[in-house]
């Protein structure tokens, strides 16, 4: 508890580019979904921090929202990817560019 | 009966009004009744308001009548007003007076012709558009006017518009008159910048506020609009080219009525030319100059109409040497004469005209005198008057102008003297290819004839004898024959017809006196009339009996000096190329080149940015990060150096 | 173990060692997930990276006086998310390895490791410049000293209720979604699926199973995978652009 917010921040910057890296970086749509929850992670672990420094108990209900957010957010994305790979029998997000202009 | 003013411009308004409603309905002659009797009126009460100036004692002999306020913005007051004094009342007597006998005129020589009540329509507008112009209290009614007479000029001179020849040639008159009317309105701009009035007596009251400088150049300008209007150098070529019309338009606006609008203007502004001796004497040289050129011209002419077209311009070129002068009472007494004289010449060339079933080509008549008698001897009258031969009123007129030029530019009295020497030859040369000489106009006769297209009535194709024409036509010559042969009782001062005790109040000091004895009177009233008859004899000699004298029919002079050439090469060609260039290049390359390239530019910054659009979601997070980032470089560049 | 910690972790302002291990231990587990996220080739090993993640993130939680939500963390996101993921992983058959390697975008790879690189330095540096972090930390809201749980508990009944209700609506919804996403379109492949699955309920009375879908072209390495017949689905001819 005496630890200063300011690791637990930079932590969480760390942990929010990886995760961002991973978005960038991957094809797989799965893989990039999981990249997504780690961004996520990185936000809740933010604001769990700053409800503590901030003494403020919102933070921490904001994280459990953030939680169920994105546990909804994952069913139907989830269910997204089911469906197109139905049509295409592939998982890769290059292969998903018919909106080219 | 001053009150009554503006009813003399009401009149032939309502006229017009009558005959756009039901002209068509009236026919002929209906219409030319009406329309006689709407300009008769005009007349009748034109004299009742003479009377009642004439009541009047100087100086108060004027009277202003204020219909309504027509533009009032801020500083810009213009009332719809009229001003009676001697000048404009002596104008509108001859307007009206010649424009009731012309319509006369007019009821039998349109007779037949499909458009005539849309003739007497014109006319009537033509008549109002002009009293109007007379009537003006400022510089902005008379312009109405001098629009007016311009525009009602195009309609009628391209009456038979069927014909190429005379559409064009209004055309060419409108032009003309346009060109003169940008002077004219620049002019307008000058004097209210200056005083911020255009009333007369308001501005002859403040001229110390123009400045001379600027007095020049308002006089100047004015002229333009006169050299327009007036068919002065360089602008005359259109007057000859409006013969095109029926001869009475030719007989009332290109003699009498519109082409005396300019002598009425500069005679009006006599205060600004009096403060402008520069100017003034740029008026009398450019009347001068243009004096001899068109008597010139008129001694190599063979169409009748032509050869009156050009001596009307002569004879403006006098009125305006003699304004130049500043002997105002000297241009309107041959301004009243000529309208007379010219008038009649052109009633009765219509008349010669309509007896031979529409000849124009002077080579083609001959001893008409013999068939047309009553118009021979009203002809005649006009002849000897115009040539100035005494006791007619054109030896007067002319007299009275020729003596004032010796007393104040002797070089230009020497101008004068030439020009009315020529003026007496040219009219001999026209009477005597037409009235004496052979029966030329019975020799075959399948040539082309020019076509006054009244005359359906002769339905004869054969070359008939010439005939006399009808009463309703020949009245109004021997009225007119009679006023041209005794109008120059207006020059016996003192008499109660003298139009000097009349006008030259008006002028006042501004009046030219030229102080000559009475020797030097006499001596030159003989030279002028020396001049006349001689070179009436002259004339008469050389055409009477020979149609055809090569040597003194140069084609120099035929074709009036090139000078509608010259325009044509120096105006009309580089026009038409800039036009066509404009056409060919400016428009489809230029103005549509803008224009597509503005589309094709959004077409290309598409397509450029077309090329982010790859549809890899891959890309667009990266798009999304490169956003975040310069949020993040902004808010950090805040932080760091705004704090 | 929450207890443990507590007293582990004290009020005192000086980091004391075990403060700073347990964060630093935590921290490495929780980068060490990561990147093996990121750089995992296989998607089932992606995912257990990321259950690792969550634990350390968790533990993190904990260190923070959120032992609830560090409870909620393991109970949902491992326990039931990735989970999902891994179903779904196993459901479609894609946990074949993926070529990390090549990179069919132009460019994609430096811009993004440049991007990613300025924006972490860049809130780095913000951080460092706005001075998120003045004065001491406090527990949140433990000024009454009442557990974490009592808190969360009562804030989100009170305060936040009408977001509370909202989300589970949002869950019905979401799955209701999922479902209507998922499942399989009528066609004259099912049916017939559906019969050959009656067809084969004949021919072995006894087998008490439920027929699954066909097993002949399930791959002998791995019987637990199972596979949905090629050509499944509409049949749709693939619009490619």
């Amino acid at each position: 508890m005496s630890i200063s917010p300011s690791w637990y921040l930079s932590l969480s910057v760390v942990l929010f580019a990886i995760g961002a890296l991973g978005v960038l970086v991957r094809r797989n749509v799965l893989i990039m979904f999981m990249c997504v929850e780690l961004m996520l992670n990185a936000a809740n672990l933010a604001f769990v921090t700053f409800a503590r420094t901030l003494h403020d108990i919102g933070g921490q209900v904001l994280v459990f929202f953030v939680l169920v957010v994105a546990a909804a957010e994952v069913v139907v994305g989830l269910g997204i990817v089911v469906a197109i790979f139905r049509r295409r029998a592939s998982t890769n997000a290059d292969d998903l560019h018919l909106m080219k202009g | 009966m001053l009150h009554l003013t503006y009813l003399i411009i009401l009149l032939p308004l309502v006229g017009f009004g009558v005959l756009l409603a039901a002209g068509r309905r009236l026919g002929d002659p209906a219409a030319g009744v009406v329309a006689t009797c709407a300009v008769g009126a005009s007349f009748v009460v034109s004299l009742g308001v003479y009377l009642s100036l004439l009541g009047l004692h100087q100086p108060v002999r004027h009277y202003g009548q204020d219909l309504w306020t027509w533009i009032p913005v801020g500083r810009l007051q213009v009332h719809a007003a009229l001003y009676v004094d001697p000048l404009s009342m002596t104008m509108v007597l001859f307007v009206t007076g010649i424009s009731t006998l012309i319509h006369l005129y007019s009821i039998g020589y349109m007779k037949g012709d499909r458009d005539y009540p849309k003739f007497f329509l014109y006319m009537n507008l033509f008549v109002a558009s002009m009293l109007i112009l007379v009537l003006g209290s400022n510089l902005l009614v008379t312009f109405v006017g001098w629009e007016g007479v311009g525009t009602c000029s195009y309609w009628l001179v391209s009456f038979w518009f069927t014909r190429d020849s005379a559409a064009s040639a209004g055309k060419k008159a409108f032009v003309y008159n346009r060109i003169g009317d940008v002077g004219f309105l620049l002019a307008i701009f000058l004097v209210y910048d200056k005083v911020h009035s255009l009333d007369y007596q308001y501005v002859f009251a403040h001229l110390g506020e123009i400045g001379s400088a600027n007095i020049t150049a308002i006089c100047l300008l004015l002229l333009v609009g006169v050299m327009g209007k007036s068919a002065q150098i360089p602008l005359f070529p259109w007057l000859a080219d409006a013969m095109e019309g029926p001869t009475p338009v030719s007989a009332l606006i290109h003699a009498a009525t519109m082409v005396t609008a300019g002598v009425y203007l500069l005679c009006r502004v006599n205060p600004l030319l009096h403060a402008s001796p520069d100017a003034a004497l740029t008026v009398a040289i450019v009347g001068a100059a243009t004096a001899f050129m068109a008597a010139t011209i008129a001694c190599a002419q063979q169409d009748i109409k032509k050869v009156l077209a050009y001596s009307t311009v002569s004879q403006l070129g006098y009125m305006f040497l003699a304004i130049g002068i500043g002997a105002y009472t000297a241009a309107i007494f041959l301004m009243v004469a000529h309208a007379f004289f010219k008038g009649l010449l052109f009633l009765g060339a219509g008349s010669v005209i309509h007896g031979l079933h529409d000849e124009q080509d002077l080579k083609r008549m001959g001893n008409l005198r013999a068939y047309l008698p009553v118009t021979f001897i009203t002809f005649a009258i006009g002849w000897l008057a115009i040539a100035a031969v005494p006791p007619l009123s054109g030896f007067w007129a002319k007299g009275d102008v020729l003596d004032n030029t010796w007393a104040a530019h002797p070089a230009l009295w020497v101008v004068g003297i030439v020009t009315a020497a020529l003026t007496a030859y040219y009219m001999s040369r026209l009477t005597g290819l037409a009235f004496f000489g052979s029966d030329r106009w019975s020799e075959s006769g399948d040539d082309a004839r020019q076509l006054d297209a009244a005359h359906a009535h002769h339905a004869d194709g054969a070359v008939s004898e010439p005939h006399e024409s009808p009463w309703i036509m020949t009245v109004p010559l021997w009225i007119l024959a009679f006023f041209a042969a005794v109008a120059g009782v207006m020059a016996i001062s003192g008499s109660n017809f003298s139009l000097a005790n009349w006008v030259d109040p008006v002028f006042g000091s501004n009046l030219y006196q030229n102080n000559l004895s009475s020797t030097a009177l006499w001596v030159l009233a003989i030279v002028d009339a020396v001049v006349a008859i001689a070179f009436v004899a002259i004339g008469l000699r050389l055409w009477s009996e020979r149609s055809e004298h090569p040597a003194l029919e140069g084609s120099f002079l035929r074709a009036a000096w090139y000078i509608n050439e010259l325009y044509d090469a120096v105006f009309g060609r580089p026009s038409e190329r800039l036009a066509a260039f404009c056409a060919d290049v400016v428009d489809p390359k230029v103005i549509d080149g803008a224009v597509d390239g503005v589309a094709g530019a959004f077409r290309g910054t598409g397509t450029l940015l077309r090329r982010t659009q790859t549809g890899y979601v891959r890309n667009y997070v990266l798009g999304i990060t490169f956003g975040t980032v310069v949020v993040l470089g902004f808010m950090l560049t805040r932080m760091w150096w705004g704090g | 173990m929450t207890a443990l910690l507590g007293v582990l972790v004290t009020s005192s302002s000086h980091p004391t060692i075990p403060d700073v291990g347990v964060f630093a231990v935590s921290a490495a587990i929780v980068l060490a997930g990561a990147i093996g996220v990121v750089v995992a080739r296989n998607p089932v090993h992606s995912a257990l990276m990321l259950v690792m993640t969550l634990f350390g993130v968790a533990v993190l939680f904990v260190l923070q006086q959120a032992s609830f939500l560090a409870a909620v963390q393991v109970i949902v996101y491992a326990g039931a998310i990735v989970v999902l993921f891994l179903f779904v992983i196993m459901f479609l058959g894609v946990d074949k390895e993926e070529n990390v390697a090549a990179e069919p975008l132009r460019g994609q790879r430096p811009l993004a490791v440049g991007l990613v690189a300025l924006g972490t330095t860049g809130l780095l540096l913000l951080g460092q410049v706005s001075r998120w972090t003045t004065g001491q930390p406090h527990v949140a809201g433990s000024d009454t000293g009442a557990p974490n749980v009592n808190l969360i508990g009562k804030s989100l009944y009170t305060t936040y209720l009408f977001p509370f209700e909202a989300t589970s609506a949002l869950l019905i919804i979401a799955v209701v979604g999922a479902v209507v996403l998922a499942r399989r379109p009528p066609s004259a492949t099912s049916s017939s699926e559906v019969e050959e699955a009656d067809a084969a309920l004949d021919a072995a009375p006894d087998a008490g199973s439920v027929p699954g879908p066909d097993r002949s072209a399930a791959d002998p390495d791995r019987p637990e995978a199972v596979t949905t017949p090629p050509g499944d689905g509409t049949g749709d001819a693939e619009v490619d652009a």
